[in-house]
C-alpha cells in the first residue's frame, strides 16, 4: 500500500534537485495534479512555496492570496504575485473562470464559511484543488475515545482553546458536502502518516480512516 | 546650469538638468491652456540599458523633487529616497536607470509659478494655469520622449507620486510594465482635499503673500508656508509615532507660561516649517494640493476602475501602511479588488509599521524586501537586462 517519494507521479524533475525548493508533500502532490502552463491562484499561499515551485517547474501563472503579512511580503520578496486578504471576504471580487485552477491548501478548516468559499473557487476556476485534514483519521478516533479529550496529534497540533480550525471535517463529510453542492470530484488523493500520496485504492472507508488528509479536485 | 532662487532670502542654486519640452507641438493642459517650449527638471541615476528597457520613473510626492538620491543642492542633506534607490539598494541603479523628474507646477526648476512668464517678463504667480496629476505625467512621457525610452520597465511612487503611477496605468498602459503606487488612493480624500484646504489657507492669510505676487515684491509668505507645512506634517505621522518620540516631553526644565516652544514637538514642527520654507514655493505649493484634490481616476464615479483597469497588462504592487491615516489601506484595498476583478497581476501587501504615511520614506526592512523582491521579480518575467548586458 505504501508507496515511496520516487513514485510520486510527477511531470517534471525530481523538484528536491533541480529547482532548489522542497514542497511538503502535500504540496507536491497538488503540485502534480496541475498542467503546465496554466493559470492558477493559490488561496492561503503561506509564503508562495507553491506558487514558486509551480512558476519554476511548469511554468504556471500564478496569484496568490495571503492573510498573512510575512506570508505576502516573503511571496512578493521571492517575486511572486500574490495580494494580502481573507478567503472569506476578498473571493467575491474576482471574475468568473478567471484561472485554470484555484488551490485551497490545508486552509478549508480555518474559514469561517467554507462551503462558500467553495462556492466561490469553482466559479472563479475551471478546477479546485483542495486539501483537507481528515477528523476522522484513526488516531483522532482512537485519541477521542480513549481519552476522551479533544485529539492534539502532529497533524493538528493545536488545543481546542487555541486553534485556527474552526471547522473540521473528516474526508467523508467533505465527500458528501461535494455531493450536496454537485460537484464533480475529477481526483481524490490522500496523504498517509508518512506524508506519503496514495489512493487507497479508491476505498472510501479505508480513505477515511487511514488518510491523514486528502486532496481533491473538484469543479462545478 | 541653471539657477533659481528659493526662501525668504532668495537664495540662488544651480538646480542640475533641463530639458525644454513642446517644443514642436504645444501642451495642452487639461485646464484648456496650451503652453510651449516648457522646462522640466530632472534627474537620473545608473544606465540605460542598449535595448533601453531598464528605465525605472520615480514620480515625487507634493513636497519632493528630483533629487531622489545623492545630495540636494538646497538642502545640502541627501536626496528624499536616498535609503532606497542605489548601487546595491532595493532600487539598484547597477542594475536600473532611474529617472526622477520635478512634476509640473512644482519649484525645482520645472515649469511652475516662480517661472517667468515670457509674454510679461513676470514670475507668473497666480496667473500661472492650474495643472493636475494627468499634465504631470503627461509631461513626463515628453521628458521620456526626449530621453528616447518608449516604454518604462516601472513607475514607482507613493502618496502623490502614487497617484502619478495611477495615472501612469491608467492612461499611458501601454508605455509602462509594472507600476507600484504605495500609500496612495485612485481619488484624493475628503479629509485630505480638506488639509489641503488649511494649508492654502495659511498662506493665503499671510499679508505677505502679496495676493500671489510676492516674487515681484521680493518678499516671501513665510510664516503662511510654514504654517501649511506644519499642519500637514503632522498628517504625515501617527499619534503612537508622536507618543513615542515626543510624548509630552518639554524643550527646558518647565513650563515657560508663555507661547514660546515648551514642548518638544513644538520646537520640532517649528523646524520642520522653517526647514520647508527655505526650499518651497508657497504658489507651488497652492498649485500642487489644488492638482492632488482635483486627482479622481475615476472622474467623479463615471468611470468604473474596473473599464479603467480591464485587460491591462501592467504588473501592480500597492502598498499601504498600517498607520497610514492619510491614505489608510482600505483606499489601497478597494483598488486591488477593481484590479482583482479584472484578472490583473497585482500584489498587495498592508505592511505593519506605526510610523504614519511617512513610512514609506523612513527605515521599513519589509518594505525595502518587498520593494527588491517586486521589482527584481518584475525584472526577470520581463526579461529585463541590467546596462553591461549580463545577467542579474
Amino acid at each position: 500500500m505504501h508507496t515511496t517519494s520516487k513514485q510520486i507521479p510527477s511531470n517534471g524533475p525530481d523538484p528536491a534537485t533541480s529547482a532548489g525548493i522542497v514542497l511538503r508533500p502535500d504540496l507536491q502532490a497538488i503540485a502534480d495534479m496541475v498542467a503546465p502552463n496554466t493559470t492558477l491562484l493559490d488561496v492561503g499561499c503561506g509564503e508562495g512555496e507553491l506558487l514558486a515551485w509551480l512558476q519554476q517547474k511548469k511554468n504556471v501563472s500564478g496569484r496568490g492570496i495571503e492573510l498573512s503579512q510575512t506570508g505576502v511580503n516573503h511571496s512578493i520578496a521571492k517575486g511572486l504575485s500574490v495580494i494580502q486578504g481573507d478567503a472569506d471576504t476578498d473571493l467575491q471580487y474576482y471574475p468568473d473562470q478567471a484561472y485554470d485552477y484555484a488551490v485551497l491548501g490545508q486552509t478549508l478548516q480555518t474559514l469561517r464559511d467554507p462551503k462558500e468559499v467553495l462556492e466561490q473557487l469553482v466559479r472563479i476556476a475551471r478546477h479546485a484543488i483542495v486539501s483537507v485534514p481528515n477528523f476522522g483519521h484513526w488516531k483522532n478516533r482512537l485519541y477521542l475515545t480513549l481519552m476522551g479529550k479533544m485529539p492534539v496529534t502532529k497533524t493538528l497540533s493545536y488545543n481546542w482553546y487555541d486553534t485556527p480550525n474552526i471547522h473540521f471535517c473528516t474526508i467523508t463529510d467533505f465527500v458528501n458536502l461535494c455531493g450536496d453542492l454537485g460537484f464533480v470530484i475529477e481526483k481524490r488523493l490522500y496523504v498517509s502518516h508518512q506524508g506519503v500520496p496514495t489512493t487507497f485504492n479508491n476505498h472510501d472507508f479505508f480513505a477515511n480512516v487511514l488518510g491523514e488528509q486528502g486532496i481533491f479536485m473538484i469543479r462545478r | 546650469m541653471i539657477t533659481s532662487c528659493f526662501g525668504a532670502s532668495y537664495k540662488e542654486v544651480q538646480i542640475g538638468d533641463i530639458v525644454t519640452l513642446a517644443q514642436d507641438k504645444p501642451f495642452v493642459l487639461e485646464c484648456g491652456v496650451s503652453i510651449s517650449n516648457f522646462p522640466l527638471a530632472y534627474q537620473s541615476y545608473g544606465t540605460l540599458n542598449a535595448r533601453r528597457s531598464n528605465a525605472i520613473l520615480i514620480c515625487h510626492a507634493l513636497s519632493g523633487d528630483q533629487y531622489v538620491c545623492g545630495t540636494h543642492p538646497v538642502t545640502g542633506k541627501e536626496g528624499w529616497w536616498d535609503r532606497m534607490v542605489g548601487p546595491g539598494k532595493p532600487i539598484d541603479t547597477n542594475h536600473f536607470f532611474v529617472i526622477c523628474s520635478n512634476v509640473i507646477g512644482s519649484c525645482m526648476g520645472s515649469f511652475g509659478p516662480k517661472e517667468t512668464n515670457p509674454a510679461t517678463a513676470k514670475p507668473y504667480g497666480v496667473s500661472f494655469p492650474f495643472i493636475t496629476l494627468g499634465d504631470m505625467v503627461r509631461a513626463q512621457a515628453l521628458l521620456l520622449d526626449h530621453l528616447g525610452i518608449e516604454k518604462l520597465f516601472c513607475v514607482i511612487g507613493g502618496s502623490m507620486g502614487g497617484m502619478q503611477a495611477l495615472e501612469w496605468a491608467a492612461r499611458l498602459p501601454h508605455r509602462i510594465q509594472a507600476a507600484m503606487p504605495i500609500a496612495t488612493s485612485i481619488r484624493q480624500s475628503a479629509q485630505n482635499i480638506a488639509f489641503h484646504e488649511i494649508g492654502r489657507q495659511a498662506i493665503m492669510a499671510d499679508p505677505d503673500w502679496c495676493d500671489g505676487n510676492y516674487l515681484e515684491q521680493r518678499k516671501y509668505p513665510a510664516k503662511g508656508l510654514a504654517v501649511a507645512r506644519m499642519a500637514a506634517h503632522v498628517t504625515y505621522l501617527s499619534e503612537s509615532m508622536l507618543q513615542q518620540k515626543f510624548g509630552r516631553h518639554l524643550q527646558g526644565e518647565n513650563f515657560t507660561y508663555g507661547f514660546d516652544a515648551d514642548f518638544r514637538i513644538e520646537s520640532y514642527l517649528r523646524h520642520q516649517g522653517q526647514s520647508f520654507v527655505e526650499r518651497f514655493d508657497a504658489n507651488s505649493y497652492l498649485y500642487l494640493t489644488r492638482a492632488a484634490s482635483y486627482f479622481d481616476l475615476t472622474e467623479g464615479g463615471r468611470i468604473k476602475l474596473t473599464d479603467l483597469f480591464a485587460g491591462t497588462k501592467v504588473r501592480f504592487c500597492v502598498v499601504s501602511f498600517t498607520s497610514d491615516w492619510l491614505y489608510s489601506s482600505i483606499e489601497s484595498r478597494n483598488l486591488v479588488r477593481a484590479l482583482n476583478a479584472v484578472a490583473a497581476n497585482v500584489s498587495f501587501t498592508e505592511i505593519e509599521c506605526d510610523k504614519g504615511h511617512d513610512s514609506f520614506l523612513l527605515d521599513v526592512p519589509e518594505f525595502d524586501a518587498v520593494m527588491r523582491g517586486f521589482i527584481n521579480g518584475s525584472a526577470a518575467l520581463f526579461g529585463i537586462s541590467p546596462p553591461d548586458g549580463g545577467v542579474r
